[in-house]
């Protein structure tokens, strides 16, 4: 084979045939890599390499090379392939490479653009920008050197920005001798180090950047490595599966209105496919349609996907701008004021905890309050330092909250890279100063320890005990949780009447009194849910504190949020119990006629058909409603609190 | 089931419309800079195609040294029919009928005519945003030029201290009087420009396709003579000479080179086996070996 013939016949076939060369090149695809290595490395060496053995180095720039190799070179007056990409001319004057800067050669098989990272200075910073756009990472490690600190920040900010595969070129082989043994220990520490990070492929390169050794042709200096070259890895790496192709998002960029009959909503499919036909919703504002037509370059067209740049339009008259986002009905991204995010600094000037920034996500520009640092991680082991609420300084990465002024749209950044990612300005200089990357889910600020609750409660004179004496019972909360239909209300009522039966003071909290009243500003995305549900313990925790057994019957779906209100609410006064229901019967029963409008799509988001619900992993009592009558499920209640002596 | 795969054509068209779109979207008044080349041929068929099936939403501004060639006048005002856009004339009044490569010499015309005449005209019709058709892979200093990119009140590029540019999320903060040269091309080489050109069947200047023109050579250039300001040295002979361009700028300082490239399919081809770069006929770029960059600083494209 040889990696040298595809040139030789590429020429060829421009000499012969340069139309069937041209339909070839049109239908190659796209690489986009990022270099990364410190400057003794060989990086810009390796670089230069490739674009001069791939012959995109044009021979008046080689005579350029040449001249200046004699002022600038590193290799004794020899042709130098480093000189061929280091840029500007404080470059060339200090000899390092200062900045990200963008290469572009192809071979018969795909076009690459290389983003060109430098070494030591301002490394994170420019990691992150050349990382944020690859799909492959090409780490280059000195032999000589090994795995060193530099070469984990380079592999975790690679896996921080979502890059899946990786390729460490082990460069100037020739300095050990060509040992096979060097190459195997590196390969080895690599792989330690990267074990907890999530790359989907890495592979090992020994190679001679200087020389070309294993780089665009194998080298007999190494015969006990049989694998690929480097740019053969390259051109073959498979990186179709990285794309979502699951969630349609469309981001909506500009709003086209050429004359009366026509309204177009034009942007870049984030992800997912789009098809004329479907049934979406914008958000944030939940208004449903249906795509009418879909346009690529003014012509209309039957579907079209990521990353493509469409129009399309929608059978309703509905409010949609610039900033909104078009996704499926049945699937919809989380929407909220608050979210949590890696977010890497990259200004001069810290990070400021409770200032505002503007935050530009998607086509959303859109002002944000940043919280407290919850955490920075150390990038040389991968470990978290804790307990700081100091400020993020310049190419520091750290776990943030962030607050927005307007709810936004957004999927985690893992799942999806073009609705997950943010970047950070300055609202008085107009600098880019931060960019984050969204975390799965949200946590809120963690509720206020049992410290300050005892200091509260030590302000009045009259304590919960007075209190509960008086009434003749204690405080307590049963917290039923279950899918809709599986019986809450029904059974919290029922409670509620053989409790009342045998005077009891009892208050049901359901979706009629909570979610009309106090929890009306919130919507059931994951972010919501998990405030609805702590506002609802800390109603109950009150309403505990007088003495009143609260009974709560809402479906919280999530584990996370029932253990915060058991938090809240206090161990010793909290009954959860699953009120345990196979989903069709819940969607037979119906009793609100809330399933029916899930399939027809009129509901975006819904428990149990398109949002999860865990189930507890060990309530107080599992209840199958099932097979048991309410009076009977509220009996095994009433009989669980007489066993806690709730009652007497 | 179906791939889901765009060639890499696509996927550039796809991320030079996202960014027409953008500057179209978050800035007060945008203008593309039209140079009559076949960059800015390509950038304005993606903005009609990005604005379809409306027009195109801001104005070109074509920056007159008044030593184009002939053909590239010819060829703006068809240019201006095609796609139903206003084009915005700008030439330097200081220079107006003045200033010339001749007399003044190539460094002194292009910064009075071109460098000084592009921001003359911005400020005059108090431009936030300007497209610009150049490309990273055209030259060294390119590389690292941000597809935003940022310039004070005074044109000034900073390229120690530019904006980092993340994902396809670009920021389009300014304060009045500042502004964003935006480059839809900056990921494309010349062999993409032409693929799109030839695809699409855009027209292009008839000057980059081989013809028989009247050049002189000098300095080992050829130079057309393309009107009678051009003064003959002493031995100098118009030599008719099956000649074509590979850019296009002011005809004195632009040099041919020899071809028998007849289409967009012979250019290629004689580009791709040939061993010089595509600046090399450009003058200016001789200056030193930083030229290029030091005349971004000072406000050049």
């Amino acid at each position: 084979m040889g990696d040298h013939d595809y040139r030789v016949q590429d020429e060829d076939l421009i000499r012969d045939d340069i139309a069937g060369y041209l339909r070839k090149h049109e239908t190659k695809d796209l690489l986009r890599l990022l270099t990364c290595g410190s400057v003794d490395d060989g990086k810009s060496t390796l670089i230069g390499r490739l674009l001069y053995d791939s012959k995109m180095i044009y021979e008046d720039q080689l005579a350029a090379v040449t001249r200046d190799s004699k002022i600038h070179g590193t290799v004794g007056g020899d042709f130098d392939p480093a000189l061929l990409t280091d840029g500007l001319k404080a470059e060339r004057e200090q000899g390092i490479t200062i900045d990200v800067a963008y290469r572009y050669f192809s071979t018969a098989k795909r076009k690459f653009i290389i983003a060109d990272c430098p070494g030591h200075e301002q490394y994170t910073r420019n990691m992150a920008t050349g990382a944020s756009t690859a799909d492959l990472a090409v780490i280059i490690i000195d032999a000589r050197h090994g795995v060193v600190t530099q070469t984990k920040r380079h592999a975790f900010i690679c896996s921080l920005l979502g890059i899946k595969h990786v390729a460490v070129a082990i460069n100037k082989l020739d300095l050990v001798g060509w040992s096979e043994a060097v190459y195997d220990r590196i390969r080895e520490d690599f792989n330690a180090f990267v074990s907890r990070l999530a790359f989907a492929d890495i592979h090992f390169f020994p190679i001679c950047a200087l020389r070309g050794d294993n780089v665009v042709d194998p080298s007999e200096h190494t015969p006990w490595y049989d694998g690929a070259t480097l740019l053969h890895h390259m051109e073959n790496v498979n990186i179709a599966s990285d794309r979502n192709l699951i969630d349609m998002r469309l981001p909506v960029q500009y709003v086209m209105r050429p004359h009366l009959d026509f309204r177009g909503f034009a942007g870049t499919i984030a992800s997912g496919v789009v098809r004329a036909g479907d049934s979406v919703v914008s958000l944030p504002s939940r208004r449903h349609s249906r795509i009418k037509a879909v346009y690529v370059d003014g012509e209309p067209i039957a579907e079209a996907f990521a990353p493509m740049a469409v129009t399309v339009t929608l059978a309703d008259e509905i409010d949609v701008s610039r900033g909104d986002l078009l996704a499926p009905v049945h699937n919809v991204p989380t929407i909220g004021h608050d979210l949590e995010a890696m977010v890497v600094w990259m200004h001069e000037i810290p990070a400021e905890p409770g200032r505002t920034y503007l935050i530009k996500h998607t086509t959303n520009l859109v002002p944000g309050v940043l919280g407290a640092v919850r955490y920075k991680m150390d990038v040389d082991n991968l470990r978290k330092a804790p307990g700081e609420a100091h400020a993020l300084r310049l190419n520091e990465i750290g776990r943030v909250h962030l607050t927005m002024h307007r709810p936004i749209a957004f999927d985690p950044y893992d799942r999806n890279r073009a609705t997950g990612a943010f970047i950070i300005i300055d609202r008085v200089t107009n600098v880019t100063v931060g960019a984050g990357m969204i975390i799965d889910r949200v946590v809120r600020e963690p509720v206020q320890g049992p410290k300050s609750r005892h200091i509260a409660e030590a302000r009045g004179s009259v304590s919960r005990r007075d209190r509960e004496r008086r009434l003749g019972q204690r405080g307590f909360t049963v917290w039923l949780t279950g899918l809709s239909g599986s019986g809450k209300s029904t059974i919290a009522y029922e409670l509620e009447r053989q409790l009342a039966a045998e005077g009891r003071l009892c208050y049901v909290l359901d979706g009629d009194n909570i979610r009309h009243g106090l929890n009306s500003d919130l919507a059931f995305s994951a972010d919501d849910r998990a405030e609805n549900i702590r506002r609802i313990a800390e109603v109950a925790r009150l309403m505990n504190e007088v003495g009143v057994i609260v009974i709560s019957a809402f479906i919280s779906p999530y584990r996370a949020d029932r253990r915060r209100a058991r938090d809240i609410v206090g161990d010793g006064a909290f009954l959860e119990v699953h009120l345990d229901t196979p989903l069709a019967v819940c969607e037979a029963r119906d009793p609100k006629g809330l399933y029916r409008k899930v399939r027809a799509g009129e509901i975006p988001q819904f428990t149990g058909i398109t949002d999860p619900y865990e189930a507890p992993e060990a309530p107080e009592l599992r209840l199958e409603t099932a097979t048991l009558s309410a009076e009977r499920c509220a009996g095994e209640i009433v009989a669980a609190l007489r066993g806690r002596e709730v009652l007497p | 089931m179906v791939s889901y795969s765009l060639s890499h054509l696509k996927q550039l068209e796809a991320e030079s419309i996202h960014i027409l779109r953008e500057v179209a979207a978050e800035f007060q008044n945008p203008v593309m800079l039209y140079s009559i080349g076949k960059d800015s041929s390509v950038m304005l068929d993606l903005a009609s195609k990005a604005f379809a099936p409306g027009r195109i939403p801001f104005p070109l501004l074509h920056v007159d040294t008044q030593w184009k060639f002939q053909d590239m006048y010819r060829f703006r005002e068809q240019v201006a029919r095609r796609y139903d856009v206003e084009i915005r004339v700008w030439i330097n009044p200081e220079g107006r009928d003045r200033v010339g490569p001749f007399s003044h010499g190539s460094e002194k015309h292009t910064q009075i005519m071109k460098t000084e005449a592009l921001k003359q005209a911005l400020d005059h019709w108090e431009h936030d945003a300007v497209f610009g058709g150049a490309r990273r892979d055209e030259e060294k200093s390119r590389a690292k030029e941000r597809v935003y990119s940022f310039r004070n009140r005074f044109h000034q590029w900073d390229p120690k201290n530019q904006r980092p540019e993340l994902w396809n999320l670009y920021n389009a903060k300014v304060d009045k009087g500042e502004s964003i040269r935006v480059f839809p091309l900056s990921n494309w080489t010349e062999l993409d420009v032409w693929l799109y050109l030839m695809r699409e069947k855009v027209p292009i200047v008839p000057l980059y396709f081989a013809a028989v023109r009247p050049v002189v050579e000098r300095a080992g250039v050829l130079i057309m003579v393309d009107d009678d300001r051009m003064p003959l040295e002493p031995g100098e002979v118009v030599q008719q000479r099956k000649v074509r361009f590979r850019t296009l700028g002011c005809y004195p300082l632009t040099g041919a080179i020899e071809s028998e490239a007849a289409t967009i399919e012979d250019i290629v081809q004689e580009m791709l086996l040939a061993t010089t770069s595509e600046r090399q006929g450009r003058v200016i770029d001789y200056d030193g070996a930083s030229s290029m960059e030091e005349k971004k600083k000072d406000g050049y494209f």
